[in-house]
């Protein structure tokens, strides 16, 4: 049925088309296998959890004008009880830092007080016994902190913390055996230890860069009030009422204390906003990656008309001929289509060793991951199908090549 | 004859419309492409500051050791110790330089209606306002004597000027940070090197330009905290007395050295210096010092985003096919017309000039795609802002050179593509078209 040997023939007088169609179907896979993957790459991290309650939750970035670092310790006490008395707030928190807000701190840690060398990176949050219900967080194991726990003290002078929570990535990093509940942790150079009291599902840190994805999920809260003229309020409004409280925790924070900055980029956002603004640069990467790989698969789709129509005009009495010769429609159509197909797949074939080396060279200039081969099969069954598809038109415009085409100017 | 060519060209391109669209979106999207992302790339990768880019140096010295820069190939921590900041100032072994960071101060207005605010604010020495340029609307910078005196004076850039005494000359006037007062000894004038080269460590290369300057020495008494990066790979100890004597580094640190002598003599200083520290018992390591000038800083930086080349990349690739598409839809389009070539060939025409026939066709072809390219290209520096910090989509911008380039490019390109298809035009045998035909 397959009639490969006269296509081969005839494809061997039309050279430079055949090679053409073949480097662009080549080219275009190599381009659209990597940027499909870039895409898939960057959707994966921007749906990664926080481990928190993303609904309902605001944050709001405060400094303070004109107090001493050390004195602000009853500034932060009245602006919490004043948020707490909002009638649309359920729970407030101040924080060092929250997840994917962009900066915060990190520190390594140990289960060995002796031992040279960390064994985990962690992040630090330090807040009190209203960090886990702001956040929403899910705690496995153990306990919340007591509010008998927690200490003020300056960023610049931290006392050790007797009681932390961790997060289970960090838990089961530092022991994964298990059983951390109640164990040891040293945090930084500290000789004392801190016991794990806490164990919470997931918390994530707060910066989204790819140098975090080693310790994306390792997180430690330590139960400490940082007096600090720089502070986060994370706000958790009754269910429904973040709009209100939106509006009505800044203006209740001047009305506190007027002598503070809240910046007027990004100082009053609800989590949602934290989240859009963080990952931005993945989701716009994404697009952009989506918008070449479109316009990419339709350039290369009219590339194959445009050629295989002019082929189909060239050839006109040879199909007249055979027609005349008893061809139906169909042998014709199907003539074009495996043309087409025989090209693709040697287009295809070039393309996937093409796309493997391109994916190779970004992975030593961008350190990018390796290609997974599922993306290279996606991308060649479409770029097949798109090439039958493209050829679809001429082709049938082929097959209805008259017969009597064959007699005309010889 | 070239106007000849001109409308035979434009005659043929009408009488395939959908062909000569093809390809003129092609080439449009293709370069449009290129363009957008390479308007991202040339603003990431400009030079701030071409006049001086290589006498100022940036100098690093190793003050961690082996054991803790094993991740970073044995380079020097990225900013500087207090200690060692100091120490370099005080020798002062290059003809200016400064130590500097991003202090965290707050304006207060004089106007009590007028919430306090934030904006851009840096701490440095005398020396940093010539040494990088910074020209003035009024006044002048202040003096090493300032430095000296820990004296609360200031600097204030334009758009501050502008906002706090709507424009008017400031010079002496007082400016509230963090509820003291400076006063104001200068005005500078519009001052946006980008990438903020004096500041990579902290902005990545890209942030909104200083508004406020003030001496370092005063920042420092008055213990004003960074609002950039510290970093410290053990405990600093309790209080700011012992973060500034600790290894926890946070400064910057520029020298100028106009003579590749001087700077010859400065990477010796350092390494003297470190030496120095070596015997002192502070360091436990030899001597392991860099001096690098803008131009490297920004590129060991890595100040251009990874995605700026990535997508510079992918849409390379995207113009490559576009001109493999190009080429083949012309080789399609020009063998279509072998009767015609043929006749006219046979009417005498030499092989060169249907070189310059289709050459000049494919020319407007490119003209059109260009221009077609010129509007996506728009469209595409307007969406920079999607994958692009706002910092960084603010610099890309479609100008006149950004304009010609894209013009250029895409008329280039499309000649390029149509020599081989011109080529296999030239080709045809006038004999055989005439027979039959």
């Amino acid at each position: 049925m397959l009639q490969i040997k006269p296509i081969l023939a005839a494809l061997r007088r039309h050279k430079a088309g055949t090679i053409l169609i073949a480097l662009q179907i080549a080219l275009t896979l190599a381009i659209v296998c990597n940027a499909l993957f870039i895409i898939g790459q960057r959707l994966e991290r921007v749906r990664r959890p926080t481990g928190m309650v993303e609904t309902d939750l605001m944050a709001i970035q405060s400094r303070f004008v004109g107090t001493e670092e050390n004195k602000t310790s009853p500034l932060i006490k009245a602006d919490l009880q004043a948020l707490r008395q909002l009638p649309g707030v359920q729970d407030v928190v101040s924080l060092n830092s929250y997840p994917l807000r962009g900066g915060g701190w990190s520190t390594g840690v140990r289960t060995d007080v002796d031992a040279k060398n960390s064994k985990a990176h962690t992040t630090q949050y330090f807040g009190d016994e209203h960090t886990l219900g702001t956040m929403g967080l899910h705690l496995l194991e153990g306990r919340n902190f007591r509010a008998d726990e927690i200490m003020q003290a300056d960023p610049q002078a931290l006392p050790d913390s007797a009681a932390i929570i961790v997060s289970k990535a960090l838990a089961d990093k530092l022991y994964p055996e298990g059983h951390a509940l109640g164990k040891p942790v040293y945090i930084g150079d500290s000789k004392s230890p801190s016991t794990i009291v806490g164990i919470v599902e997931r918390l994530g840190v707060p910066w989204n860069g790819t140098w975090t994805d080693s310790f994306y999920e390792n997180s430690l809260i330590q139960p400490v009030q940082l007096v600090s003229s720089f502070t986060n309020y994370l706000i958790r409004a009754k269910p429904g009422q973040l709009a209100d409280v939106l509006k009505a925790a800044p203006a209740a924070l001047v009305k506190v204390n007027r002598m503070r900055v809240i910046p007027s980029e990004r100082g009053v956002r609800t989590f949602a906003q934290v989240r859009e603004y963080a990952y931005k640069g993945d989701r716009g990467m994404a697009i952009l990656m989506g918008v070449v790989c479109l316009v990419l698969l339709a350039i290369t789709a009219a590339g194959i008309v445009g050629l295989t129509s002019f082929w189909v005009g060239q050839r006109r009495k040879q199909i007249g001929v055979r027609r005349a010769l008893g061809a139906t429609q169909r042998d014709i159509l199907g003539y074009f289509l495996t043309e087409n197909l025989l090209i693709g797949v040697a287009g295809v074939a070039i393309g996937a060793l093409l796309a493997i080396g391109m994916n190779l060279w970004l992975v030593t200039q961008f350190e990018m991951a390796r290609l997974s081969l599922a993306y290279v099969l996606v991308g060649v069954v479409a770029l097949l199908l798109l090439g039958q598809g493209a050829v679809l038109a001429p082709a049938m415009r082929a097959s209805r090549v008259p017969p009597v085409e064959a007699t005309r100017s010889v | 004859m070239f106007a000849y060519y001109l409308q035979l060209g434009l005659r043929s391109l009408r009488k395939n419309p959908l062909l000569t669209v093809l390809m003129v979106l092609t080439i449009g999207c293709g370069v449009a492409a290129s363009m957008t992302t390479y308007s991202v790339f040339r603003a990431t990768s400009n030079n701030p500051i071409p006049q001086k880019s290589s006498v100022l140096y940036v100098p690093q010295i190793d003050n961690w050791g082996p054991d803790s820069n094993e991740d970073n190939k044995g380079e020097p921590p990225n900013a500087m110790t207090y200690t060692d900041a100091i120490n370099l100032m005080r020798d002062k072994r290059a003809r200016r330089q400064t130590a500097l960071y991003p202090t965290a101060v707050s304006i207060v207005p004089a106007d009590p209606a007028m919430l306090p605010f934030r904006e851009t604010s840096y701490g440095w020495y005398a020396d940093a306002f010539p040494m990088f340029d910074i020209p003035f609307l009024y006044g002048h910078g202040w003096t090493a004597g300032d430095d000296d005196a820990h004296a609360a004076v200031a600097v204030i850039a334009k758009a501050l000027n502008d906002k706090l005494f709507d424009g008017a000359n400031s010079v002496g006037r007082n400016i509230n940070l963090n509820g003291r007062d400076y006063r104001i000894v200068g005005v500078a004038d519009a001052w946006n090197p980008e990438p903020v080269f004096y500041d990579v460590i902290n902005t990545n290369g890209f942030d909104d330009p200083i508004q406020v300057f003030i001496p370092f020495t005063r920042a420092v008494e008055l213990q004003t905290a960074t609002n950039g990066n510290n970093n410290c790979n053990h405990d600093a100890g309790k209080g700011w007395d012992a973060w500034i004597r600790s290894e926890c580094v946070w400064l910057g640190f520029w020298a100028e050295l106009p003579t590749k002598s001087e700077a010859d003599a400065y990477r010796q200083y350092l390494n003297g210096y470190a030496a120095e520290q070596q015997r002192s018992g502070r360091f436990r390591w030899a001597p392991n010092t860099r001096l690098r000038n803008v131009v490297e800083w920004l590129d060991y930086q890595k100040v251009v985003p990874q995605e700026a080349k990535v997508s510079l990349m992918v849409s390379l690739g995207f113009l490559l096919i576009c001109l493999v598409n190009t080429v083949g839809l012309l080789l399609a389009k020009f063998m279509r017309r072998s009767p015609e070539i043929g006749v006219r060939r046979a009417l005498g025409a030499k092989r060169k000039e249907i070189y310059i026939q289709f050459l000049i066709e494919a020319a407007a072809i490119g003209l059109a795609g260009g221009l077609v390219g010129l509007l996506l290209t728009g469209l595409g520096v307007m969406g920079v802002s999607l994958v692009f910090e706002p910092d960084i989509a603010k610099l890309a911008t479609l100008d006149l050179s950004l304009v010609l380039l894209t013009m250029l490019v895409a008329i280039a390109a499309t000649v390029l593509a149509a020599f081989y298809p011109t080529w296999r035009a030239a080709q045809v045998q006038p004999a055989w078209q005439l027979k039959s035909n």
